[in-house]
């Protein structure tokens, strides 16, 4: 594929191309696993993240494996976009033996050591001082990593994220914060949980560069993440990134919403990022509707398939289900 | 053998340890410039430099979080949350987190880190300073919890956790903090989850651990009429549970004391377990002795009254020592 540079975005026919597959497949991933919860297949709780798609991929783009990252409840997009094995991932969801945790887990708490994903976690806030170590450690190993956290809105009102960007100030730590502000900290608009909802402005106060940016536009977040993530390899600290995006789907699968006008709907689909990209990847790149089709097509066979396998999968052993409370194996 | 202060032999392993392991970290409020809030950490930062001995702004929850995302990340950080109090307010990285991590990826990833805090129980520091929380911490799967009595178990406690592959929550007892004690020269480390007979007797088990100890130790050593053996546990979770029902089975009568609340407490676990497993063998009721169910107290006359002392301690196997089962 011939590279095209964009003088507009900056962004390569081939990048342009993959920041969109990653964004069709976290919707894809997303409604497939809304269908699954529906269908009364999945346990439990699950979070998706349709609608704030852009955040993940265009954040992620620029990181490699041993990049870490940790992320939230709502964490499906950012895992998948750093790398994580969708088929494992789904054997979490299901819990089956094949499933990431073995199914100890479920949803919330995704990791992988081999691509850095230190974990998604399901107390607010809770990721964001194990991706200040995970920059303290690559500080201290020197090699250019770089570490970023993941949390929304909701956490801002969190005393922990305080604490995490007076310390990532301090000891200028390689640490992107990245905020995806959707408006809602559960079920409570923003208007009732942060008294002040410009969450870039609290990073300000620490010295730390912040940026707001259109989340829903993928180009947007990756210039913010690119410049971010340059600021850390080279050594010159942390960046908070805010970026500005919509929930679509209730806190929960299963959360009537009650708390949400209609109109909010139809103004949200007007902002959606795979339809936005799609316009620009048609008008900017030269590529066909039929040759997004493909792409889609795809993609919704290769996670289609995953949830058919992980459905396949063993249930979790009862069994087994002490094991790895204590490291097994010495490191 | 060097005879060391209590202090001086958790200042040895820290730096035994970190001279061994370079993926060894210090991090916690004081810890560096001021050498520890007790001289603890003393020519730390001198010895191994700012990037691995770091003071820290005083914020429980993201330092111990900060621990636990380098831990891993491939390193072996030891984080001082001050007093064991003030682990409270970082219960969420602790309970949530570090203790899970293993759990959680299924063994793919390990949280090799230790968290040091001290007790101050009986030192006058109040009820926000002198907590016993060992049982909140021991209720937690996934967390070990150890606490020297003694200047070697202090060191021997502290270079096993640093080494563990898994969190270990390491107190130490700011009673003890001058206490001197022979301290083995070689590299010697004391395992998690083995208790020490401190002395032998057939009459009854007295099991204790932390700051009780030496209390214990104290009324134990004044009674030559009763065969009291005397078990120190060293390490709350994971328990030696074979030593002390070894003991009990010899014994017939178990009496445990600390100082937490007797309530909900890690008496209860080990009074639970020795009544099922050796109820053929008991003589006696199970006893517990430790504080009432309140706040620790800060006058010194009201702190004395809430932790077990050495005549509370004698008289308690005494009375248990004396109970005569009735014929059924």
């Amino acid at each position: 594929m011939t590279i095209v540079h964009d003088p507009e975005t900056g962004i390569d026919r081939n990048t342009a191309i993959d920041l969109y597959r990653s964004m069709r497949t976290i919707r894809q991933f997303e409604t497939t696993a809304g269908d699954l919860f529906a269908a009364g297949k999945l346990p439990g709780f699950i979070h998706l993240s349709i609608g704030q798609e852009a955040v993940a991929a265009g954040v992620c783009a620029p990181l490699e494996d041993s990049d870490y990252i940790t992320t939230t409840h709502r964490g499906h997009g950012h895992c998948l976009a750093k790398g994580g094995r969708m088929r494992e991932m789904m054997g979490e969801l299901f819990g089956r033996e094949g499933g990431y945790a073995l199914g100890r887990s479920g949803s919330m708490h995704i990791a992988d050591n081999s691509v850095g994903i230190l974990g998604a976690n399901a107390i607010v806030g809770g990721g964001i001082p194990m991706a200040v170590g995970g920059a303290l450690a690559a500080k201290l190993t020197g090699d250019g990593q770089v570490s970023v956290s993941f949390f929304g809105d909701g956490a801002a009102a969190e005393g922990v994220l305080h604490e995490c960007l007076n310390i990532a100030a301090l000891w200028k730590l390689p640490i992107v914060f990245v905020c995806e502000h959707n408006g809602y900290a559960e079920m409570t608009p923003v208007s009732v949980h942060l008294a002040n909802p410009d969450v870039a402005a609290l990073a300000a106060v620490y010295g730390i560069p912040a940026v707001k940016v259109n989340g829903n536009d993928v180009a947007a977040v990756l210039a913010a993440s690119h410049k971010a993530v340059a600021r850390a390899r080279a050594g010159e600290g942390p960046s908070f990134i805010e970026a500005r995006t919509n929930r679509w789907r209730g806190h929960f699968e299963g959360d009537p919403q009650k708390y949400r006008h209609r109109d909010e709907l139809n103004v949200m689909s007007q902002q959606d990022p795979l339809k936005m990209w799609h316009a620009t990847l048609t008008s900017e790149h030269g590529l066909t509707r039929d040759d997004l089709d493909l792409i889609d097509a795809e993609i919704r066979d290769r996670v289609l398939t995953s949830a058919a396998e992980a459905e396949a999968m063993a249930p979790s052993d009862p069994a087994g289900l002490t094991r790895h409370v204590y490291p097994e194996a010495a490191r | 053998m060097t005879a060391l202060k209590y202090w001086q032999a958790i200042n040895r392993a820290l730096h035994e340890e970190m001279a061994r392991d370079d993926r060894v970290l210090l991090i916690g409020e004081d810890v560096a410039e001021p050498g520890g809030p007790f001289g603890a950490s003393k020519g730390l930062l001198e010895a191994f430099g700012a990037e691995r001995v770091r003071d820290s702004p005083i914020s429980e929850a993201a330092i111990v979080g900060t621990a636990l995302g380098a831990a891993m990340a491939g390193y072996r950080p030891i984080v001082e949350v001050m007093f064991l109090d003030f682990v409270t307010v970082a219960m969420d990285q602790v309970v949530n987190q570090a203790a899970k991590v293993s759990y959680m990826s299924a063994g793919n990833f390990a949280a090799p880190m230790v968290i040091r805090s001290i007790c101050a129980s009986g030192r006058r520091t109040g009820p926000q300073h002198s907590q016993n929380l060992e049982a909140w911490l021991a209720h937690v799967p996934g967390l070990k919890v150890v606490w020297g009595s003694t200047p070697a178990d202090a060191r021997g406690l502290l270079k096993a956790a640093i080494r563990d592959d898994g969190p270990v929550y390491v107190i130490e007892s700011l009673a003890e903090w001058s206490t001197r004690g022979e301290v083995p020269d070689d590299d010697e480390i004391v395992p998690i989850g083995s208790a020490a007979v401190r002395r032998e007797g057939d009459d009854l088990t007295l099991v204790t651990w932390g700051g009780a100890a030496p209390r214990a130790a104290t009324a134990v050593e004044q009674m030559e009429d009763v065969g009291v053996e005397l078990i120190d546990l060293r390490t709350i979770s994971p328990w030696d549970r074979d030593t002390v029902l070894e003991s009990v089975r010899k014994t017939g009568r178990l009496l445990v004391v600390h100082d937490a609340v007797v309530e909900f407490g890690v008496g209860a676990e080990i009074a639970a377990t020795v009544a099922a497993e050796c109820f053929d063998e008991l003589r006696a009721p199970v006893r517990r002795l430790g504080a009432p169910y309140a706040p620790a107290p800060f006058a010194p006359q009201l702190e004395a009254a809430y932790l077990p002392q050495p005549e509370d301690i004698a008289s308690a196997v005494l009375e248990t020592v004396k109970t005569v089962r009735k014929a059924s």
